[in-house]
């Protein structure tokens, strides 16, 4: 290569980059999608993993091609850090519309998803989040509003109904810690095991600041239940599984996701052991892509921390109803995700009206051997 | 009846360990006229601190009986405390000594603050398990369960009671301590080292501080940075519920309000017919503070001049 031509592909390349922020790029039309999550903060690697998720599928669609319109499309995504904070994750929202984004895969707080959703919903813009569990974040009427996991209602229902007809529990004991998220999941878990015939003989209170609940639990031991619920998390968790066991309490314990995690099982110690607890989705090896994902994924990315198969399926769902759309304008395409039915990795994807997942899988563990162990994956809501 | 010796049982062990730390509120108070705001925090930084040795002496020595793990764990974390307690005095107290009164308690609520910060810089804002390095023996007693644990904490509570009253009543350092909290002029004009007096003060409600938090650790398996806080309000409101400034006082504070806890939470529910929820327990013990502090302002046992220590 001479000095002269070298010179043109730099005049040439340099022209190329400077259109890059112009819709129109070599007859393609540059089409933005904004992605959400913690990239700083103690949550940082599970925000990473959502990024990524939401990447992956992005590349392969664009190295698929992606023609709406009668027009080839570059998709590009805008992520963008809210710290897990509901304070910056309005602030990121108002940046991604005023960007320009035409749809949000995001965010993964249901503390952060739900102020950012009525951001989107303001500007007509399709959010699906990956992983925000609360019930309120789909309960507030907005139309925009989308997500591919099991909310904590479904969870609530399929662990009360799993308690009384594969548990075999027909007394049953329920705890909650008075928070919205243990509360919740709590009265749901109440109602779904007196509709499959159980018998709730208790229902007592704690915080989430307690640590002891002897008192409580001895109520509780006088009206011989065969399982106690908690709907709350792991600090208050442990100590009441060993205050069970110090009791000589013969009845299971059954927890949420906030039980469902490795801390329990550390501040637990070997009391822990025979404790069940659930968690929302499917473990990586249940999905049906899941062992396809994982090698695509894993080569590029390294390893996956929880939810990036969720993020990866969000993306392929709010492109599809583009496709169906024809088109990446959010005031046609929106119309077309409530009829989203979507094989992904992690199963069939469909929405009911309220934007969730109908039959989101519920996934239950139990402690054996100083580890949780998966038993099996229930459908919410037949 | 099994379920009323049980909730009996629970009741006199969470009322021993507030006893012990409403000891010390009681103690300073019936001294100094203060109320030792950071004593909470000292007894999270007793079970902090006795983790920390327990969990590298289980780590390092996985062979030792358990025993001696938590014999070396409060080893360290009483002088810790002892210390840490003699230094807040120095620091945050002693210049205040005549100041206005509202400028002590002030002080008090920062040395809190502090030293919750420095055991998150320390050790983190998760919770740290206590190893399993104990027996976790239990026994049926009349259809009720009590555990090795409980009996070792309703022992060494009584325990460190008796050797508190005798240390007061008996030793020529109680006599100081008696005669200090009767007028510290007078006191000091018969000869008796005031300052050394309030020091021991601290030094002694800190030890006691230091063994309540090892033994909560112990009993719930875990330790927090901020456990200290509720602890600390219970334990105050216990000494208040006594009589603050009475030694007496705040043993009977602290297991009256173990026990109001305990049943309060156990029957309150079927009491009014699922109306009010054991969430209740909180409001109903203090409740029930608020109550005697109308008809006894000056607590159940008083804080008569004379007898507080």
């Amino acid at each position: 290569m001479t000095g002269h031509t070298l010179g043109w592909v730099v005049v040439a390349a340099a022209l190329v980059a400077g259109c890059g922020d112009k819709p129109q790029q070599n007859g393609e039309q540059v089409v933005l999608i904004g992605q959400v999550s913690p990239l700083t903060g103690p949550q940082a690697h599970l925000g990473k993993d959502n990024e990524n998720g939401a990447r992956l599928a992005l590349d392969e669609i664009n190295a698929a091609g992606l023609t709406l319109g009668g027009k080839k499309v570059e998709l590009e995504l805008k992520s963008e850090d809210d710290a897990a904070d509901p304070k910056t994750a309005t602030t990121v929202a108002q940046k991604l519309v005023d960007e320009g984004v035409v749809g949000v895969i995001g965010h993964l707080n249901s503390g952060a998803t739900i102020p950012a959703s009525k951001i989107y919903s303001d500007n007509a813009i399709p959010q699906i989040s990956p992983s925000a569990t609360a019930v309120a974040y789909t309960a507030s009427g907005f139309k925009t509003t989308y997500r591919v996991m099991t909310n904590d209602a479904q969870q609530g229902t399929v662990l009360g109904n799993y308690a009384v007809t594969q548990l075999g529990a027909k007394k049953i004991a329920i705890i909650d810690d008075r928070t919205a998220y243990g509360q919740g999941l709590a009265d749901e878990v109440e109602k779904a095991a007196r509709a499959a015939g159980g018998d709730v003989v208790a229902r007592e209170y704690t915080s989430d600041r307690s640590t002891d609940f002897m008192a409580i639990l001895t109520s509780i031991k006088g009206k011989a239940p065969d399982l106690v619920f908690f709907g709350g998390m792991d600090p208050q968790a442990a100590p009441m599984i060993k205050q069970m066991k110090q009791l000589g309490m013969q009845a299971k314990f059954l927890g949420g996701d906030g039980a469902q995690t490795p801390k329990l099982i550390e501040l637990a110690g070997a009391d822990a052991e025979g404790a069940l607890a659930s968690n929302p989705g499917l473990p990586l090896d249940a999905m049906p892509g899941g062992s396809a994902f994982k090698a695509k994924f894993e080569g590029k990315y390294g390893k996956i921390q929880n939810y990036s198969p969720y993020a990866y399926d969000a993306m392929y769902v709010l492109v599809d109803a583009m496709k169906r759309a024809d088109s990446s304008d959010p005031a046609k395409y929106l119309a077309e995700l409530p009829k989203t039915d979507y094989q992904g990795v992690t199963g069939r994807i469909r929405f009911d009206a309220k934007g969730d997942i109908t039959g989101g899988a519920v996934t239950l563990y139990q402690v054996k051997d100083g580890k949780w162990q998966t038993l099996e994956t229930v459908q919410s809501g037949k | 009846m099994d379920i009323f010796l049980q909730q009996l049982i629970n009741g006199l062990v969470l009322g021993s360990v507030y006893a012990l730390v409403a000891l010390g509120y009681t103690m300073v108070y019936g001294i100094l006229e203060l109320i030792n705001f950071a004593h909470g925090e000292i007894t999270m930084m007793g079970a902090m601190v006795s983790l920390a040795v327990i969990g590298a002496l289980a780590l390092a020595a996985p062979g030792l009986p358990g025993v001696l793990i938590l014999g070396a764990g409060l080893a360290v974390a009483i002088p810790v405390c002892m210390a840490l307690g003699l230094l807040i005095e120095r620091v945050a107290y002693r210049p205040l000594r005549h100041a206005p009164r509202l400028a002590p308690l002030i002080t008090a609520i920062g040395v809190s603050i502090i030293l919750q910060n420095i055991a998150m810089l320390i050790w983190g804002k998760q919770y740290i398990p206590f190893p399993a390095i104990l027996p976790q023996g239990r026994h049926e007693v009349l259809g009720a369960s009590i555990s090795d644990t409980q009996i070792a904490i309703l022992v060494l509570a009584v325990l460190i009671m008796l050797a508190l009253i005798l240390v007061v009543q008996k030793t020529r350092l109680g006599r100081a301590m008696r005669a200090t909290a009767q007028s510290r002029q007078v006191a000091s004009l018969m000869g008796v080292d005031v300052n050394r007096v309030i020091a021991s003060t601290f030094v002694i409600g800190s030890a006691l501080a230091a063994v309540a938090g090892v033994m909560v650790s112990a009993y719930y398996g875990l330790a927090h940075y901020y456990m200290g806080f509720l602890l600390g309000l219970k334990a105050f409101s216990a000494a208040v519920l006594g009589g603050i400034g009475n030694l007496g006082g705040a043993m009977l504070g602290g297991l009256l309000l173990g026990l109001i806890e305990s049943f309060g939470a156990g029957y309150i529910g079927d009491l009014t017919g699922g109306f009010l929820g054991s969430h209740y327990q909180d409001v109903f013990a203090f409740f029930v503070l608020i109550a005697v502090l109308v008809f006894r302002p000056q607590g159940l046992l008083g804080a008569r001049v004379v007898e507080r220590a």
